[in-house]
């Protein structure tokens, strides 16, 4: 995939002069670790790498070559172009011999004359590399606008005319100076640079402007809030004048609108030089910023390590670090009279400052189950303390009340529900977890033996919301008088209000939208004072919800299932006719690179999952929750590595592209090419909604050419998984009591299955099937799904039916070909794991199939060999009209 | 005798055929010396009877032992309908002769190949029908971006400048014989690079310039070079060339190989060219592709407007050659349209920066 930019910044990590950490390196001569800055910096998301090896005790033609030829063999590092940065001919030229790519040469100048200049000049053009140049001539560097333009103006001329430079390979450093030096001739520094900027861009077309930006705050030294407010400030100005490039760390730099607007005025004046006494106002606010930069560097700030223990435990649980838990929770244990008062004394009150910081949104879900990680540990280093005790006296702890919780047969999916239980742990309560796949049967046994106070379900897939309704028609049966909790994907306040709360009268039943909700809702219910109000409250809201619903119910026009058929979409098939593929049949992979899932993540999903709701990579700059966001992305960008490197995960893939046609809202896909024998049926639902617009009424089959239409049409299939290795190494964090790791792990998996059912449809639609050989998307425009043809999964608003996975997999053999099953439920196992058809109409779209009148669910049930009972079970989520009374009947 | 007064008059000729219709390149020498089923004494010729080396597969050398066999073949891909044909000197660098212990003749063995190939060119020209000749600089047998060395990945067994200077070499003994360089069958962009640093300083010295073309491996269908490059990371490594035309050759057959020239179409803003194998190679290391085969795939190539040049590589004959040429004839080329003016840099993946 092409990297394109408008601006680029490039950062100092690989530059001896500009970090001192990798002059260390370099000159202890630790390549591998100097090439494991380079890395980083790259998968950090560097466009470009400038490599500097301008130190006067280094073999300086020795150090770049060795490095340059050292990361050749990175395919990470390597993917990205080098600036072979010195200000040595020598050096330069000895970089230009070891990459392969089209690099960037930083810098030559003037300075030794023109002829030295169209000499270096050429030699970078036969390279093949293009140049920075400096705004450096026989008089010196350029300071003023004149000068800056001056000297620019004669090197274009050069580099154009005589050299044979594309103007697009040129990129002028006209030199960016101190300010704010209280030498008064400095002052114009910055609006120099800012408009020779701009007279570059437009006076010497094609070329670029670049800058080494740390240098306008050097008289700032040691402040870093009032550094990293002048560059961002100074790149705002300059970029809008024309400055794309940009030497500078991408830590030393600020989001404009969130520097302090104070500060950024008088930083803006200094820059701007708009007013005689700018520099002395910063100086004069300058000493309050002193210090607030080291906290954002990268340096470990452990002043906290002094404090004593209590706050100690507080700081480590609010900053989610296990480093010294168990030391400081050993030494708290040691100055308690009994080991339950330090849980119930400084961790809880750590918890607490952690709930409330929580509530008040001011830390997220990944912050709060760092927390939790925190937490579990230090309770882990205690429990035997407190088990021996116990066994001495007798006594039991008490808790805050026991919840019980499970995802419910059939379904798989887990990692909503166990952010929820480390969030009620967080909270002092008692959580017991009975995972994936739970009969309702042991949920209330469970509840039972532990005496629980509540029970809490989780689901994703629709078959789940009909097994929660049976667990709530059980409680009521058994006599629970306790509360139901009801979360997950798949569920929604007014299913909850619909359907299941009228199967359980005796208690609550309470839908919780989300994991940040559940401790509010956990703490009400477990109030003698609040819960009559609170639960009063919540059953009159589902009240309404029923009674809306009701009313709703005819208001929506609904045509006839035969309307809605002659309303379907029409295609000239012998016009357009339908490609072949290049390799019909089964297709199986079983160890898909992962390398390549991890470039192709869409990461939206992945923040929602952790309730950061919000666009990447936008989400990354959000003023409250940019922070909790990179940090959760920083450690899920380490877990990747060790995903990667260490195969923690398989990735596993089946396709299937088969001879196919509709008949009628079926879709036959047969044996052969004769197109005789059947070898097996897709059934499909169509939209019944009476549409104002001329939009057809759509079904899948109408994606493929009719029986009738003598077409010879295909339909294919695929069903993909990363989650071989995840439920093992998910069980052993958890047994370390890092339930960061183990959802993080399962967040990672799903997100990794999402990647390669997105990129086996492009090698389908490229390779396999081929009817896109040409197409080349961006990962972006591979996000926003901007290709012809679709992969819609059954059970999704398409083909809202799960059962129609049965038949998928039969065809694809996917059990016995890469391990993927189906639960009673059609639930897929393991649960990172995505499936679908694939269709190539070029009109094909993602839609939804919307609610059913009774007709098309009987003839449906027709279809399908089912009764009218068993169709009404499995499409319960999307029957347009009340089973009690059919209308069909009337 | 020539039919043009200079080579910039017969390229201005070439170029004006390669506007309106998709210019014949030759197939492949190897395939063609192979089916002739020489023996050592073959290339060894009186001159090298009693050399230290084994000689045999050192087809360059037929330059000098067999030039009577070089000149059929090049007769036979004229005849079979080739606007364009290759100089036999793939391996004619000191590195790569230097297998044979004969660094020190590469460049005589260079000059040979070319003086060949003009005259066989020449028998056939005429002012309506011009011929080129292409001087061809194979990879070497080193790699500059690979370590041979799996345990020392900063290891190199040869440097930029040897390699530069043993093209160098090559291309000053061809450059008065030829009408372009042909820098193929290129697995390390780096090497390429060394070659195009040798044929700019050649121009430069010379002070007229030998138009270059660039062609490409694709080793595998991962998409990239055997040095990791996507087609486009590569077309941006060595756009500086400023080639007469771009392309991919080599490693895969038609049909591997689509979507890759269909890549170079999209992002280069020269001719286009493309010469793949007949197919993959069969367990026997033979090529099973027919004639009819080759030129049905690459017919499509034409028709689709991704090409401008098209001949073949390893296991095409002047047969493939004259179908190819049939299965092009009358299609127009595909047109060469400039793209947004833009920094284009790469390492293994390209990098734009819009100017």
């Amino acid at each position: 995939m092409t990297s394109i930019a408008t601006f680029v910044n490039v950062g100092e990590r690989t530059n001896v002069t500009g970090s001192a950490k990798f002059r260390t390196l370099i000159t202890e001569g630790d390549y591998a670790a100097a090439v494991e800055v380079a890395r980083q910096q790259v998968e950090n998301g560097a466009q470009i790498i400038d490599v500097n090896m301008d130190e006067g005790l280094l073999d300086s033609v020795h150090a770049m070559q060795t490095f340059l030829n050292l990361i050749a063999a990175e395919p990470d590092v390597a993917r990205v172009p080098v600036m072979i940065d010195s200000s040595k001919w020598e050096v330069i030229e000895a970089g230009l011999r070891c990459v392969q790519g089209k690099s960037i040469v930083n810098s030559i100048s003037m300075k030794e004359g023109e002829a030295a200049f169209v000499e270096q000049a050429r030699a970078c053009r036969a390279y093949g590399a293009a140049v920075v140049v400096m705004a450096f001539d026989e008089d010196g560097q350029a300071d003023t606008f004149e000068r800056k333009t001056g000297i620019c103006a004669r090197a274009y001329k050069i580099l154009t005319q005589t050299v044979g430079f594309a103007p697009e390979d040129i990129i002028f450093d006209p030199n960016i100076f101190a300010i704010a030096t209280g030498i008064e001739e400095h002052d114009g520094y910055g609006v120099a640079f800012i408009e020779a900027a701009k007279w570059i861009k437009e006076n010497l077309p094609g070329c670029h402007v670049s800058g080494g930006v740390s240098n306008v705050s050097f008289s700032f030294r040691g402040n870093e809030t009032v550094r990293r407010a002048m560059h961002s400030v100074f790149l705002y100005h300059a970029v809008r004048a024309g400055m794309d490039m940009g030497i500078v760390n991408a830590g030393q730099l600020d989001i404009y609108d969130d520097i302090d607007a104070e500060l950024r005025t008088r930083v803006e004046d200094v820059i701007l030089n708009r007013r005689a006494d700018a520099t002395e106002r910063l100086l004069e606010i300058a000493e309050r910023y002193r210090g607030d930069g080291a906290k954002a560097g990268a340096e470990k700030d452990l002043s906290w390590r002094d404090q004593p223990v209590a706050e100690r435990l507080k700081h480590a649980l609010v900053h989610g670090v296990t480093d010294y838990v168990v030391e400081d929770t050993e030494e708290a244990r040691r100055q308690a009279e009994r080991p339950l008062h330090v849980s119930e004394g400084p961790l809880m009150a750590g918890m607490n400052v952690v709930g409330d910081l929580f509530g008040a949104g001011k830390m997220f879900l990944p912050q709060v189950v760092k927390s939790a990680r925190v937490m579990k540990q230090a309770v882990a280093h205690l429990i035997p303390f407190m088990e021996r005790e116990k066994e001495a006296s007798g006594e039991a702890g008490k808790s805050n009340g026991v919840i019980v919780m499970a995802t419910v047969k059939g379904d798989v999916h887990d990692i909503g529900k166990n952010i929820v239980g480390v969030v009620l742990q967080c909270n002092g309560y008692d959580v017991i977890d009975l995972g994936v796949m739970t009969p309702a049967e042991t949920i209330l046994q469970t509840a039972k033996e532990k005496n629980a106070d509540i029970i809490g379900l989780s689901g994703l897939i629709t078959p789940s919301l009909d097994e929660m309704i049976n667990v709530a028609m059980e409680m009521e049966r058994q006599g629970f008088d306790i509360p139901l909790l009801i979360g997950g994907a798949t569920t929604s306040r007014t299913h909850t209000a619909v359907k299941i709360e009228p199967a359980y009268a005796r208690d609550a039943t309470i839908h919780v939208v989300d994991a940040s909700r559940a401790a509010g809702v956990v703490g009400l219910l477990l109030n003698e004072g609040d819960k009559a109000d609170y639960v009063a409250e919540v059953r009159a809201d589902y009240r309404r919800i029923r009674h809306t619903r009701e009313n709703a119910k005819t208001a929506k026009p609904r045509l006839s299932l035969a309307a809605a058929r002659d309303n379907k979409l029409q295609t000239e098939w012998l016009d357009d006719r339908p490609p072949a593929p290049k390799r019909p049949g089964l297709s199986v992979y079983d160890a898909w690179d992962l390398w390549e899932l991890r470039r192709v993540i869409d990461w939206t999903p992945f923040f929602s999952t952790w309730d950061l709701k919000g666009r990447y990579p936008q989400i990354l700059d959000h003023p409250e929750k940019g922070e909790a966001a990179r940090s959760l992305l920083r450690d899920a960008n380490d877990m990747l590595d060790r995903i990667v490197a260490e195969k923690w995960l398989t990735a596993k893939a089946v396709v299937g592209l088969w001879p196919a046609n509709a008949r009628g809202d079926d879709i036959v896909v047969w044996k052969d090419e004769i197109r005789e024998d059947v070898r097996a049926v897709f059934h499909t639902l169509r939209q019944e909604h009476d549409k104002d617009t001329d939009r057809p009424n759509m079904a899948l089959a109408d994606y493929v050419a009719p029986v009738e239409s003598r077409v010879a049409d295909y339909v294919g299939g695929f069903a993909v998984s990363t989650g071989f290795g995840e439920a093992e190494r998910s069980k052993a964090f958890e047994a370390a009591h890092d339930d960061y790791s183990s959802i993080m792990l399962k967040a990672l998996a799903d997100r990794l299955a999402e990647a390669l059912a997105e990129t086996l449809h492009e090698k389908v639609r490229r390779d396999l099937w081929a009817y896109a050989p040409d197409e080349a998307l961006s990962s972006e425009s591979l996000i926003a799904e901007k290709y012809r043809g679709v992969r819609p999964a059954p059970g999704y608003p398409a083909q809202p039916d799960h059962t129609e996975k049965r038949t998928l997999f039969e065809l694809l053999d996917a059990p016995a070909n890469i391990g993927i099953r189906l639960t009673e439920s059609y639930a897929m196992t393991p649960a990172a794991s995505v499936s679908g058809l694939y269709f190539s109409h070029p009109q094909s779209v993602y839609f939804s199939v919307g609610k059913l009148g009774a007709e098309q669910v009987a003839d449906y049930a027709a279809r399908k060999g089912w009764t009218l009972k068993e169709a009404e079970r499995w499409l319960a989520p999307i029957l347009g009209y009340d089973m009690a009374k059919p209308v069909a009947a009337e | 005798m020539s039919a043009f007064t200079s080579s910039a008059d017969r390229r201005a000729a070439l170029g004006e055929r390669l506007g309106r219709r998709i210019l014949i390149l030759d197939g492949a020498a190897g395939t063609w010396l192979q089916d002739r089923q020489l023996q050592e004494v073959d290339f060894r010729g009186a001159r090298f009877a009693d050399w230290r080396s084994p000689l045999k597969g050192n087809n360059d050398l037929l330059n000098l032992t067999r030039p009577d066999l070089i000149a059929r073949m090049h007769g036979e891909y004229l005849a079979a309908g080739a606007d364009l044909i290759e100089t036999n000197t793939f391996s004619s660098t000191s590195i790569a002769q230097a297998d044979y212990a004969l660094e020190d003749l590469a460049p005589e063995i260079a000059a040979a190949g070319a003086r060949l190939a003009r005259a066989a060119a020449d028998a056939v020209e005429t002012t309506d029908r011009p011929v080129g000749v292409l001087g061809a600089l194979g990879p070497t047998n080193k790699t500059l971006s690979l370590s041979p060395d799996v345990n020392d990945p900063g290891f190199r067994d040869v440097t930029f400048e040897q390699v530069r200077a043993a093209y160098a070499a090559q291309a000053a003994a061809m450059a008065p014989f030829v009408d372009f360089f042909l820098v193929e069958t290129v697995f390390d962009t780096l090497n390429a690079k060394a070659a195009i640093k040798a044929l700019l300083d050649l121009d430069a010295a010379r002070g007229e310039a030998v138009p270059i073309v660039v062609s490409g491996t694709i080793t595998d269908r991962s998409g990239r070079t055997l040095s990791g490059q996507t087609t486009e990371a590569f077309w941006n490594s060595i756009r500086h060339a400023a080639p007469w035309a771009v392309g991919l050759n080599c490693a895969l057959g038609a049909a591997e190989l689509r979507r890759y020239v269909a890549e170079m179409a999209r992002v280069a803003d020269v001719p286009v060219i493309a010469y793949p194998n007949a197919g993959l190679p069969n367990e026997m290391g033979d090529y099973d592709e027919t004639p009819e085969e080759t030129a049905a795939h690459l017919g499509e190539w034409a028709a689709s407007g991704l090409v401008n040049i098209l001949g073949g590589c390893c296991g095409t004959t002047p047969a493939h050659i004259q179908a190819i040429a049939a299965a092009a004839a009358g299609t127009p080329p595909r047109v060469v349209k400039p793209r947004p003016r833009a920094m284009r840099l790469s390492g293994l993946e390209p990098f734009e920066l819009a100017s």
